[in-house]
């Protein structure tokens, strides 16, 4: 994974709550088996749309997403990640997330920043008003700075340094191997065997 | 010192803890299937690494299967990746069910049919609707393809502790009234972000009254309002529905394992970080009108104004659901008609969904103009439903019998609707284009999708002329 410290670029508007991850990329996307390449799922059925947002010129090259409350909901399909990632984004900054979804960010390098609906109503504004207008995204001081204003958020201390340090979490997990083991000689022993 | 059910499922599991840190999870059941797992094991191989716990990981093929046959997958990329499973599964010695397999269905109705989901587990897949195994008092939540990649390779997951939340169900549900109707009004209560960061408890007297497949359509749809996972406390009911299946403790350590589940019950003065109540006396059967599992109403009543809720982001989603939807404020919900009835799902399709749908349809036709598919959850309740001849009963009234799998639920495989069609869905997600792009879905209960196919309209069984002798 990718490190991630502070992040700088300009920002899609997407003024929409309750954005599920069905949304952000169809079931037919999912038939593939491979990892990457997605970028052409991404909001699919919306793309077909000529006035949807991502359609906009303007918005070309803008690695920040700003979305309405409830981003992610439903299905725990991380295409829906991969899909934000292939596109292009960097960063999604909404006042509420669906919690898979939130998780598989964190673990693909995403940023999924929690900020308040006003700071996100503030953010559309200021994007609507010019979209080339730079947005500072800075982990390390947990901080959302545009058009003169900064916002703080809330990430809790290990992701945070998950993502700052660009860790894998099965590598993390495995230096507690003999704890894993140890584990298992104390299991109830009545747990189900499958094979 | 007090602790609830999750909490306590959670202390037995914990194999570190360290400040700081999210806790590790031990993993007792991982289930797998063919649409979230094949970057998974590609992870594993390139990382040379190995399935730690081969006997604890079993897989079934669910999503992208055809329902009209089982042999043919017609669609090339889907085939892949059911292919793929197959050889992912015999690479790494994992079990799978795989198409024709007895026990091959939808991975939330196949677990439990055999007894693999047990009161007091861990419990996950690389699906959102793993809540479902709740209902035995296991903890279960759905996961992203990293985390199954990581519980492969180490049975484990690094996971920050919840928060506790109980949810009352007082009273009584009237006749005619589900479990289906029960968690759709709740979370049309509390909205689908209510319950975030939360495991939540169903308890009290209406739950305990449930059956176990009226409990797991309740804990199916808690990541509907967005709870990490639901949970019911294990009572006879379970136990009873558990002993003598394939996987179930036998003998002395059945008995062993009754009597660990029965100290899992909440204690009676633990605390909750949240409350909520919802009294079944007061339900009727419920429908969705929108294009999120909130945005439900009284079957007796119509379709709202956007402009009476309270909050502008509540107004518009509901402008562009209506809009979306194509329906008006203040039309009367039976009053919308349907050109597909859909019978099946992790939340509804199971051999009692299947019963309460064919009583309905027992003397009756699915109206001109209608389709109706009836999907079994698994070959299992396909087989069992056969038995109880009710296949005959759905031919008879004009709907379609199909194999198991997930089907229209998602319409990855080929049952979808077109563009503009409207659909009464026994599943549990009313998303835009979930069933097929441009397709309408109402959520609905097993009995008000049967008698809405009989109508062609939203409609109740009450609703019914009496059937022909
Ligand atoms: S039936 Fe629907 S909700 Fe359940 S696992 Fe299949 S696709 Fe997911």
């Amino acid at each position: 994974m990718e490190k991630f410290t502070v992040h700088t670029g300009t920002a899609v508007p997407l003024r929409r709550s309750n954005v599920d991850t069905d949304q952000i990329i169809p079931a037919v996307y999912l038939k593939r088996v491979t990892r990457t390449g997605f970028e052409d799922g991404l909001f699919s059925a919306w793309r077909e749309d000529p006035s949807f947002v991502l359609n906009n010129p303007v918005y070309t090259g803008a690695s920040i997403l700003v979305a309405g409350p409830e981003f992610g909901t439903g299905s725990s399909r991380e295409h829906a990640v991969w899909a934000l990632n292939d596109y292009g984004f960097r960063v999604v900054i909404s006042p509420r997330y669906g919690d898979i979804f939130r998780g598989n960010s964190l673990k693909q390098g995403l940023l999924t920043v929690e900020l308040p609906q006003e700071a996100v109503e503030a953010l559309w504004a200021l994007v609507e008003a010019d979209p080339a207008v730079q947005i500072e995204v800075d982990l390390e001081a947990r901080e959302v700075r545009a058009g003169g204003h900064s916002w703080a958020f809330a990430l809790d201390d290990f992701s945070r340094w998950r993502l700052l340090e660009g860790l894998d979490d099965i590598g993390l997990t495995l230096r507690h191997e003999d704890a894993i083991a140890e584990f298992e000689t104390r299991r109830p022993s009545f747990g189900v065997l499958v094979g | 010192m007090s602790r609830t059910l999750a909490q306590k499922v959670w202390d037995a599991h914990v194999v570190r803890q360290a400040s700081g840190e999210p806790d590790l999870l031990y993993i007792d059941l991982h289930l797998l299937h063919e649409v979230t797992s094949p970057q998974a094991f590609d992870g594993l191989r390139l990382a040379g690494r190995a399935v730690r716990r081969p006997d604890l990981t079993i897989a079934t093929e669910d999503h992208n299967t055809p329902t009209d046959n089982l042999l043919t997958i017609s669609d090339p990329v889907s085939r892949t990746q059911i292919e793929t499973l197959r050889r992912n599964c015999a690479e790494f010695g994992v079990k799978l069910h795989p198409l024709g397999d007895p026990q091959q269905g939808v991975v939330h109705v196949m677990g439990p049919q055999q007894g693999l989901t047990q009161p007091g587990m861990t419990i996950v897949c690389g699906d959102s609707h793993t809540s479902t195994h709740g209902a035995f008092g296991a903890l279960a939540f759905g996961i992203g393809t990293s985390e199954v990649e990581h519980v492969l390779a180490t049975q484990t997951l690094p996971q920050s502790t919840p928060k506790q939340m109980a949810v009352t169900v007082t009273g009584e549900l009237p006749e005619g009234v589900s479990a289906k109707d029960l968690i759709l009004a709740l979370i049309t209560q509390e909205g689908t972000g209510g319950g975030r960061g939360y495991v939540v408890e169903y308890r009290g007297p209406a739950i305990e009254k449930l059956s176990m497949e009226g409990r797991m359509t309740v804990s199916n749809m808690s990541i509907e309002w967005g709870a990490k996972a639901g949970l019911i406390a294990p009572d006879e009911t379970t136990f009873a529905w558990l002993e003598g299946r394939t996987f179930a403790p036998k003998g002395q350590a059945w008995d062993d394992a009754v009597a660990y589940w029965r100290t899992l019950a909440t204690d009676p003065d633990a605390v909750f970080d949240k409350e909520v109540f919802l009294d079944a006396s007061s339900l009727t059967p419920f429908v969705t009108w929108g294009t999120n599992p909130g945005q439900g109403a009284s079957l007796d009543s119509s379709v709202p104004d956007p402009e009476s809720f309270g909050s502008e982001s509540e107004r518009a989603a509901a402008r562009r659901a209506l809009e979306y939807m194509d329906l008006q404020p203040g039309q009367a919900l039976r009053d919308v008609n349907v050109d597909v009835v859909f019978v099946g799902s992790c939340t509804n399709g199971r051999l009692e969904d299947l019963r309460t749908a064919a009583e309905v349809l027992r003397g009756r036709h699915v109206a001109d103009g209608v389709r109706m598919l009836v999907v079994p959850g698994s070959a299992a309740v396909r087989e069992q439903a056969e038995q109880e001849g009710l296949h005959e009963v759905f031919t008879a009234a004009g709907a379609e019998w199909r194999f198991a799998g997930c089907s229209m639920c998602l319409g990855m495989n080929p049952d979808t609707l077109s563009p503009g069609q409207r659909s009464a869905s026994t599943s549990n997600r009313n998303f835009e284009g979930r069933q097929g792009k441009g397709g309408r879905t109402h959520l609905v209960s097993p009995a008000v999708a049967a008698a809405t196919a009989v109508t062609g309209h939203l409609s109740a069984p009450a609703d019914l002329a009496p059937a022909a002798a």
